[in-house]
């Protein structure tokens, strides 16, 4: 067990050293300065703006980046939806898997448009090759979209005064072809290396060693699962997610997977400090997310390594702790590390399942996401972030007397009512869902079209664990995550349209809020640094964000995590 | 309206090269990794019986077992059971599953099962259990295949697998294999 944790700081290390390069080598990209790789991808971006018929030179102000960001997804969406619709007919199905429902397309073209991959179907039986393309398209321009919106505010955050902040499709472009393609690829071969299937040949019929016949799914699996975690997107080419042994064969493979999801959204903080020159700022927002990591991970690894208590009683050998859902090649430990790193970052892939995780480590994972600003996903872990350091700074500055200042900008009342209504939002949404869903449940009532049967039908436990499965999945949507309580029968109008509408809303105003705030700020006079200044780069300041985040997360989610996860925890003995 | 005209043509030409280029471009590179990148396979007689990295449903008593399956180890599909740690259905079960193990293993105390061998895996095609899930059964499959223990102790401890900070594990599927030769 000893050398299992072990395991999980090394994988930890690895990727906090692979990440301060990495972020060295983003903030270089878009500061315009270059990079060794420059040969190979200078010709490449020419062409893709030739041939688009983009002036990638124009600079944009922050309206004119949105209604760029907004209209690419747009046209991402229909193409989703309408091969999801169609897949059927499609080329490249050699399953003969059928075509989606409409309200499964809705959802599932969203939740990969939005970065989320919520995956109400299986991807054995619920997706054709050729559909698997197309999501794994998604899986990168949606990350790409992430880092180009960070890094919009990141160019507002530079002193001085102007509504000049660089342009859309450049940042775009640079983030898919620069940083997330050639990492994608080396993931990827690494699990093609390691046994993980790179083919299009259809399912494979064998008679086993004791003779029976079964099916094994293959296909390109190993491309899809690269950028599936280069940009903490989530989604598994199977239906078990990286605890399928083709898609995650061994603990190595494992280790690659973990420090590719980790990679990008560590860098992006790195980023920052290199592109603004204000490496202390960096470390500091890197420290404050790291104490909030460790703070949901050591709980979880304690958990997850004693074991089920009621399983205890029953006089069996827990020595390797709790298994269920769990893969023996990876183990516990490790298994509950990934567990929070992919709540707290939006990848949501799972190499174990969560559902049956102890309650303590659910009630982690789901605390990961509520707050959804510890690392965060590709691009808007960073800017969820911002509107927390936002608010930081209103409530300091109010504290000690000030005019609330931000790198030389005045915040004012604009910017503040702007973050209020970011912060605001992502608990409403998860517990105004929640609430729907659970009223229901509590009333069994019959759900007609929106479900086949009463509404607890739907739950796969019953009990606070029941309550618990509905929370999760609203709070995955919210959080745009991705990973569930699988147990929940979520395949139908109901759960895909309302998980639809969430996973939209909560994409797109979190990242409207920060870059209308970035803009304006941007656009107001500089005023250099005083005696009077509140120094943003010190660890009372990075103290002050952390109870920002910790006061915020208490009050809105503690009631709905008191009656799930750790009423089941004081209830199992 | 005229800016959609660019967003679509950059749309078509990121498929091209994130859905077709870099896709084939993993797929050449897998022709030089193992069977082609089509899955590692075990062939025996000139039939595939197996991928080496998907579990095998194994419960005759000759051979050693692998671990519960939410599907049955059909990999046209894959999946946990989702059971919550509280549910008392799922109590039983475990309970039941522990009853049955002692039954086939009359030899046994309970504080020797390992808890892998009664739970399911997060996949359903867990090719693997414990060292210490292959050791408890190595009495019953001697006494049935009439092999000496010893060797069985022997053959079980070649088939070990223990990454550098990994959990010891056994591939069931290719330990019932050399089982198989041992005769």
């Amino acid at each position: 067990m000893n050398t299992e944790i072990l395991g999980v700081i090394v994988i930890f290390i690895i990727s906090i050293a692979l990440a301060l390069p990495l972020g060295s080598y983003i903030a270089r990209i878009f500061s315009g300065g270059k990079t060794f790789l420059d040969p190979v991808f200078n010709p490449i971006e020419k062409a893709i703006f030739k041939i688009s018929g983009i002036d990638f030179q124009k600079e944009m102000n922050w309206k004119q980046h949105l209604k760029t960001l907004l209209g690419l997804n747009m046209v991402w969406f229909f193409l989703a939806f309408f091969v999801l619709l169609a897949q059927g007919f499609l080329p490249l199905n050699p399953d003969h898997n059928p075509s989606m429902s409409p309200d499964l397309a809705f959802n599932t073209a969203i939740s990969f448009l939005v970065n989320c991959d919520l995956q109400h179907y299986s991807g054995e039986t619920g997706v054709s090759y050729l559909s698997q393309l197309v999501l794994m398209f998604l899986q990168f321009v949606s990350a790409g979209i992430g880092i180009a919106a960070a890094v919009v505010v990141f160019t507002a955050m530079r002193e001085r005064t102007t509504d000049k902040l660089g342009n859309f499709y450049n940042y775009f472009v640079k983030s898919c072809l620069r940083i997330l393609l050639p990492l994608s690829a080396i993931v990827a071969i690494i699990l093609v290396f390691s046994g993980t299937p790179m083919n299009f040949e259809g399912k494979d019929s064998i008679t086993t060693l004791q003779g029976q016949t079964v099916e094994v799914s293959r296909g390109p699996a190993a491309a899809f699962i690269g950028i599936k975690h280069i940009g903490t997107n989530g989604g598994g080419f199977f239906g078990a997610n990286s605890a399928h042994p083709l898609e995650n064969p061994t603990y190595f493979t494992n280790a690659v997977e973990l420090i590719a999801q980790l990679l990008i959204p560590f860098a992006m903080i790195f980023a920052i400090g290199f592109f603004l020159k204000k490496r202390r700022f960096s470390f500091i927002i890197f420290g404050v997310m790291t104490a909030g990591f460790l703070l949901l991970l050591i709980p979880t690894m304690i958990a997850e390594t004693s074991g089920n208590p009621a399983i205890e009683k029953m006089g069996i050998s827990q020595i390797s702790g709790a298994m269920e859902g769990k893969e023996v090649r990876f183990g516990p430990a490790v298994s509950g590390f990934w567990s929070i790193a992919t709540t707290v970052i939006s990848t949501g892939s799972v190499n174990s399942m969560h559902d049956s995780s102890m309650p303590v480590s659910g009630a982690m994972q789901l605390l990961g996401m509520m707050v959804n600003a510890f690392y965060g996903g590709c691009g808007v872990g960073f800017l969820n972030f911002y509107i927390f350091i936002i608010l930081a700074v209103f409530i300091s500055g109010l504290m000690v007397g000030r005019t609330p200042e931000f790198l030389g900008k005045k915040i004012e009342a604009r910017e503040v009512k702007i973050a209020a209504f970011i912060a605001i939002l992502h608990p409403f949404l998860i517990l105004s869902g929640t609430a729907l869903a659970s009223y229901f449940a509590a009333h069994d009532t019959d759900m007609g079209f929106w479900f086949s049967g009463n509404a607890t039908d739907w739950l796969n436990n019953p009990g606070h664990h029941g309550f618990s499965e509905m929370l999760y999945e609203f709070t995955s949507s919210a959080a745009n995550n991705g990973s569930g309580f699988e147990g929940l029968a979520d395949n139908n109008p109901f759960w895909n349209i309302s998980t639809g509408i969430v996973l939209l809303l909560a994409r797109f105003l979190p990242i409207i809020g920060p870059l209308a705030i970035a803009g304006l700020l941007a656009n107001k006079k500089y005023i250099p640094e005083s005696a009077g200044t509140l120094k943003t780069d010190t660890t009372i300041f990075g103290v002050m964000v952390f109870a920002v985040i910790s006061i915020i997360a208490a009050l809105s989610f503690f009631p709905a995590l008191a009656l799930g996860p750790l009423a089941e925890y004081f209830t199992l003995k | 309206m005229k800016n959609i005209f660019p967003m679509i043509k950059l749309t078509i030409v990121t498929l091209v090269l994130f859905a077709g280029i870099y896709p084939l471009a993993v797929f050449g590179i897998a022709q030089f990794a193992p069977n082609h990148g089509k899955g590692e396979t075990i062939v025996l007689n000139d039939k595939t019986i197996g991928y080496r990295r998907i579990g095998q449903e194994f419960n005759q008593s000759n051979y050693f077992w692998g671990r519960p399956s939410a599907v049955n180890y059909n990999a046209a599909g894959s999946a946990g059971s989702n059971k919550a740690p509280s549910n008392p259905e799922y109590l039983a079960l475990i309970q039941k599953r522990i009853d049955t193990f002692l039954i086939a293993h009359p030899y046994l105390k309970k504080s020797e099962i390992p808890s892998d061998m009664v739970t399911a895996s997060g996949s359903g095609l867990d090719p693997d259990i414990s060292f210490q899930g292959a050791k408890i059964q190595i009495k019953r499959i001697a006494a049935v295949r009439k092999i000496d223990e010893s060797k069985i102790q022997k053959l079980v401890s070649e088939h070990i697998e223990k990454s550098v900070f990994g959990p010891e594990k056994v591939n069931v599927l290719e330990l019932n294999l050399a089982l198989n030769k041992l005769q």
